[in-house]
Formats: structure tokens, sequence, C-alpha cells
């Protein structure tokens, strides 16, 4: 995985609570059997009318926000389906940083799997970010977002910056406690099914 | 201090337990279906890894298979190469697999259970977010993205960071079991505390609300855990449990010293601490029916849709959200939930499509024939359901009124398959989501049990079902 740096954008606010990740990306997208291609169906059924025209009203359709790599929304963003596919759309769309007052959990775990950074933020924050007109930058390694008025820091659990930070493949660091795992099975009690 | 029951799993599965909270849990099954599993064989295959166990690992297909005749080949091409895919997948890396012929593919938290794979004190994950299903029997069942199914296949294990325990007491009983139903109470809960409610949580539900209920409408209930926002929903095992498993095709052989070990273990200690309980009373609950784009967004039947202000309680957001809700919808507040005309009825999908459900449904339509105004659909939640409602006859009840009675699947529960709504149309859906869209564009979702969808059917509107006569 791609180190996380730091970013530079202006904000795209998209201002509604409870997104779920249907809504990110649809369940017609999911059929595909690779991990590429999937931003240009992310939130298709939003950014598209049934001729697959641009909704002008859809922030995502605004030319002001086509170069944006923050999203700034609402309150239990990624609820739903368990679906990584929504992160994929969002990761080659371009996305790399999510600000909202809450996350799902599966959807924020699923974050970290593909080098976008959540950041959780009390709601007053984050909607006085959402009508920040500026750019924004997200520094990580010291916690810290910048407008051009002023520094707002926020938290994150010291092993998940590590993992953005590094780049760090999961599986390869697992295998490095194949000593425990072997460990566990011979005591395990639990039958295999087959 | 005693232990919660959640505790016991968790302490009992983990494998190596770092600092920030976070621990390397051990996976006792891996239940893997066509949708999620590409991307993660593909990673092994990249980097040279196998699946650590085989053993352990099981698949089915369930989310874009048709419900059609089986013997007809798949026309959606980009899903007859998802199928392939899992085929081969399986094939090259030793996995057991129930293909769309085979006499045990269903929905994956429908064969689970069927099959003796589930098990109590287990630890379970699937890449799908029903996974909590498996809850209902004493597993600690999570739902998990396609990177954390990749992890898994290479090594049996999954890094996770300790959720919260919380509480659900179902007190009380139900006047007419047989009206009000598991999905009600979850509804009802749901409503209570809302989509996020159980973010961050691990849910154990208890209570004579609880215990009352058949394995069948405890598994109603932790499926929706996820509805709520929680990791998993977690029910103590019984007798009940017990049974249920005895003498499946996978129970294990020494089943019964097992059985021993989980009765006197799988249960929260008298002084066990949860970090958040909540109680509710189900005496005077009512069949339930969602009206908005959220399961939270759901009242009584005998009441009329809110204006989004009543909703929102002040909340400014959720105000914007009920009032987009409507306009999706094409609601107006004030109008009475059974003066809503449906056009189409679904009864199935992992939430409520086992055989007590399809047996529930039938009663309230025996003899009788569906409104002209509604196509209505059966989806069976596995072969094995289909079969044992056709040895019961019940298949026939719902075909003489009208019913399709289909092949096993996910179905029109997402419509990854070509079971999908029109725009515009209005379903009663025995399914958990009716979120925008997610039955076909445009179409417009209502959640209700087997019972009040069954019911809808006849009327071609929503009908409170404790006014019929239903043993």
């Amino acid at each position: 995985m791609e180190k996380f740096k730091k970013i530079k954008t202006i904000v795209t606010p998209l201002d509604q609570v409870n997104v779920d990740t249907d809504q990110i990306i649809p369940k017609q997208f999911l059929k595909l059997v690779q991990k590429s291609g999937f931003g240009k169906y992310l939130f298709f059924n939003w950014r598209y009318d049934e001729s697959e025209n641009q909704k002008q009203n859809f922030v995502l359709n605004n030319q002001k926000y086509q170069n944006s790599q923050i999203l700034v929304t609402g309150d239990n963003f990624g609820c739903g389906s368990s679906r990584e596919h929504a992160v994929w759309a969002l990761k080659d769309y371009g996305f790399l940083v999510i600000i909202a007052p809450s996350f799902a959990d599966i959807f924020y775990s699923n974050c970290f799997k593909n080098g976008i950074l959540p950041i959780t933020l009390e709601e007053g924050i984050v909607e006085k970010l959402k009508h920040e007109s500026e750019e924004l930058e997200v520094d990580l390694e010291n916690q810290i977002l910048k407008t051009n008025s002023e520094q707002i820091s926020f938290d994150i659990d010291s092993h998940k910056k590590k993992i953005l930070l590094e780049g760090l493949d999961d599986i390869s660091q697992t295998l490095q406690f194949e000593d425990n795992i072997l460990e566990f099975e011979k005591q395990s009690k639990v039958p295999s099914v087959l | 201090m005693g232990k919660t029951l959640f505790e016991k799993i968790w302490d009992a599965h983990v494998v190596v337990e770092q600092e920030h909270n976070l621990s390397l849990i051990y996976v006792d099954r891996h239940l893997v279906h066509e949708v999620t599993s590409p991307q993660a064989f593909d990673g092994l295959r990249e980097n040279n890894r196998i699946v650590r166990r085989p053993d352990l690992t099981i698949a089915t297909m369930d989310h874009n298979v048709p419900t059609n005749n089986r013997s007809l080949p798949i026309l959606d091409q980009t899903s007859a190469i998802q199928i392939q895919t899992l085929e081969k997948n399986c094939k090259d890396f030793g996995i057991k697999l129930f293909d769309i012929n085979s006499p045990n593919q269903g929905i994956v938290h429908v064969i689970g259970p069927q099959l003796g794979i589930t098990l109590p004190g287990t630890t379970i994950v699937c890449g799908d977010s029903h996974t909590s299903t498996h809850g209902a029997f004493g597993a600690l069942a999570f739902g998990i993205g396609t990177s954390d199914v990749e992890h898994v296949l290479a090594s049996q294990t999954i890094w996770l960071e300790k959720p919260k325990s919380f509480e659900i007491k179902v007190e009380g009983k139900r006047k007419n079991p047989h009206a009000v139903t598991a999905k009600d109470i979850i509804l009802t809960i749901i409503k209570n505390i809302g989509t996020a409610g159980g973010t961050g949580t691990v849910v154990e539900y208890s209570g004579e609300g609880i215990t009352d209920l058949s394995m069948e409408q405890r598994m109603t209930i932790c499926n929706m855990s996820i509805e709520a926002g929680a990791r998993a929903g977690l029910i103590s095992p019984d007798e009940k449990t017990f049974d249920y498993l005895r003498n499946r095709k996978y129970t294990p052989k020494n089943y019964e010293s097992l059985v021993e070990y989980w009765g006197e273990n799988l249960k929260t200690d008298s002084g066990a601490k949860f970090d958040k309980t909540y109680t509710i009373h189900i005496d005077n609950i009512a069949p339930q029916v969602s009206w908005g784009t959220n399961p939270g967004m759901t009242c009584d039947v005998t009441e009329s849709i809110p204006t989004p202000k009543d909703y929102s309680k002040g909340d400014r957001n959720q105000e914007k959200a009920a009032q987009k809700a409507l306009e999706y919808m094409d609601l107006k507040s004030g109008t009475p939930i059974t003066e809503i005309a449906i056009d189409r009825v679904f009864i199935g999908s992992c939430t409520n499509a086992r055989l007590d459900d399809l047996i529930e449904a039938s009663k309230v339509i025996k003899g009788q024939k569906i409104s002209e105004n509604v196509s209505a659909m059966v989806v069976p939640g596995s072969q094995m359901v289909k079969r044992q409602a056709e040895e019961l006859g019940i298949d026939k009840i719902f075909t003489n009124a009208n019913f399709e009675w289909r092949e096993a699947g996910c179905s029109m529960c997402l419509g990854m398959n070509p079971d999908i709504l029109l725009p515009g149309e209005r379903c009663a859906s025995t399914s958990n989501r009716n979120f925008e869209g997610r039955q076909g564009v445009g179409g417009r979702t209502h959640l209700v049990s087997p019972v009040m969808a069954a019911a809808a059917a006849l009327e071609g509107h929503f009908v409170d079902v404790r006014q019929l006569d239903l043993q």
C-alpha cells in the first residue's frame, strides 16, 4: 500500500447523515471481480439520472470540487453493507480523507486497509468545515488540519496511524505471528467443518 | 467480577494481544460467497499465499444467482463470470463449495446453521454484514470487508479492536405472537436506539422476550443487529439452540460433550457488567412498517407517516434526512400506514426466509388470492428450506394464491440478480434494508414481517395483522 502523505485540497461537502454503502457504490457494480475502476460508479444513482446524464444538483458534479481529495459529511457515514467496494470507489475517484462526526464500524476499518484516512470530529467543527471554501491541509503525522485561519487537531489510534503513514501490509505483519497461531490451533477444541 | 458471554468468547480466541486494545483473534469458521471474495483470492495469488485452513472455510453462491429455473444458463455475463470465478477459486484453493446446483446451496446465513457449521462459542466471519445472524447460536459473528477476507484466508485470524458490550433486555410477552413477530421486536429496537445506536458494540440480547423465541426468530433478531450499527448480536445458547444443531450434516461427532461444556460456560455471569444497557418491554408492541430510507424510520402499523419535525425531535440533520426520505418514498406526512398501496411483495432474505417464516406467512394467505394490483414472490432462504416447505405443501399455498415460488438466493433483498423493483414501484419486503435503490433504482421498500407482507399482498395495502385470526 502507498504511504499516506500530507495533502492540501479544497473539501467536498456532502451534507447528509447516514450515507450507506449502497449509495456510495450501488449493487449493480459489485459483480466486478477486480479492485480497480470503481471510481466512475461512485454515488452512481446520485450522480446520474436514468439516461446517465449528470444530475446538476449533486455536489460531485460541481466542477469546483473536481480535484478535491477530502470529503466532509454527516453522522454514521458508510453504514449498512460491508462491501469494501465502497472504499475502493472513493479511493479510485480520488478521495483520500473523509471527515465526519461518526463512521460505521466496518467501513471505518475498511478505510485503513486501502490508504484512506477517516477523521472523526465534533459535529460543530464538521459543520464549519463543510463551508470552508479555501484549501484544507491534512497532516496525519502531526494530526492537524490547517485552514487559512485555524488549526484543528484530531485523534487517531497510533497503530492505525502507523499503518497509513508506513503503508503497511497487514497480512505479512500477521504472518510474523505464525508460532502464536500454531500454538493456538494446538489447544483449540473447535472441530473442523470437513 | 464475572464476565459477559461476549468477553468469554473473545478471551478464548485471543492469539496475540497488543497495545491499543488491539488483538489478533482466531477465526473458527470462515464463510465465503461470490461477491466479496474474488479480489481476496487474487491477493493470495499475487503474494503466493495459500488458504491456511480450507477445513474451516465454506463457500456458497447466493448474492447474484438467478432464482428462476436453475437448468437455464445465467444470462448476465458479469454475474456468470463472478460465479465461475468462485468455482475456480474454491477448486484452486481446496475449499468446499455449495454451488448453484447443490442441494445445500442457499443464503450463507441460512445454510450455516442448517448444516451445523455454525456452533456456539465459535468465532465466525464472512464478507457480509449480516454475519451477525449466527450470533443467535451464541457464536461471535462479524461481517468483514474483502481485505479482511484475504487476511482470514491467509492466516485464519483477524485484527480487531475489542468492541464494547451492550445488553439489550427484552422483557415481557407478546399478546399475539403470530401477529407480532421477532421482526417487529428488532424493528422497534432499531427505531428506539437508532441506526447508529449499537456502533462499536457487540449486543447481547437477553430476557423472556428472547428466550421465548424459536431459533429461527432469534436469527431474525441477531441478523438486524447491524441495522442498529452493532458489530455483532449475541444470544446465550440454551436447549433450543442445542436441539436445533443436533444431527445436522456437519454437526461434530462429539456433539453431546460440547453441549455439556457450552451449557455450563456460554452465559453471562451474574456479576458481569455491560458497558451499556437498554431495556424494552414488548407486551404491547405493534406490527412495524418502515416508511423511510433507513431501518430506523419505522412506525407502528396503526400510526400515520410522521412529519420530519416530529420524527427528528429537534435534530436538524435528521429532519432533513426525513424530508429527503419522504420525497424519495413519495409519501406525505399524516397518511395512515394502512392506506399505503403496494405494487410488489417480497418474502425472502437472510432475515426472514426460513421455514418458520414461510409457514407463518402461508397461514395468512391460505385459500385466498393476492390483490390484482400486486405481484408477489417467495424466495426460500436455501434449497433445503425450499424442499422442506414443498414437503409440507407450503409452495402450493403460495402458488395457489398467485405468488411466484422461486429457487434460493439473496434475490430482491439487494437486487444483484434479475429480481429487482422498477423505478417507482413500492414493495412490502421481509428483507433488512430500505435504503434508496436497494431493491432496484427508484424502488421503494417498506420493511415488514412475513405475516405483514403476506397480508399486504392479499389486500394491496398494509393491514394490521392483529385483526386476522392467526394461530
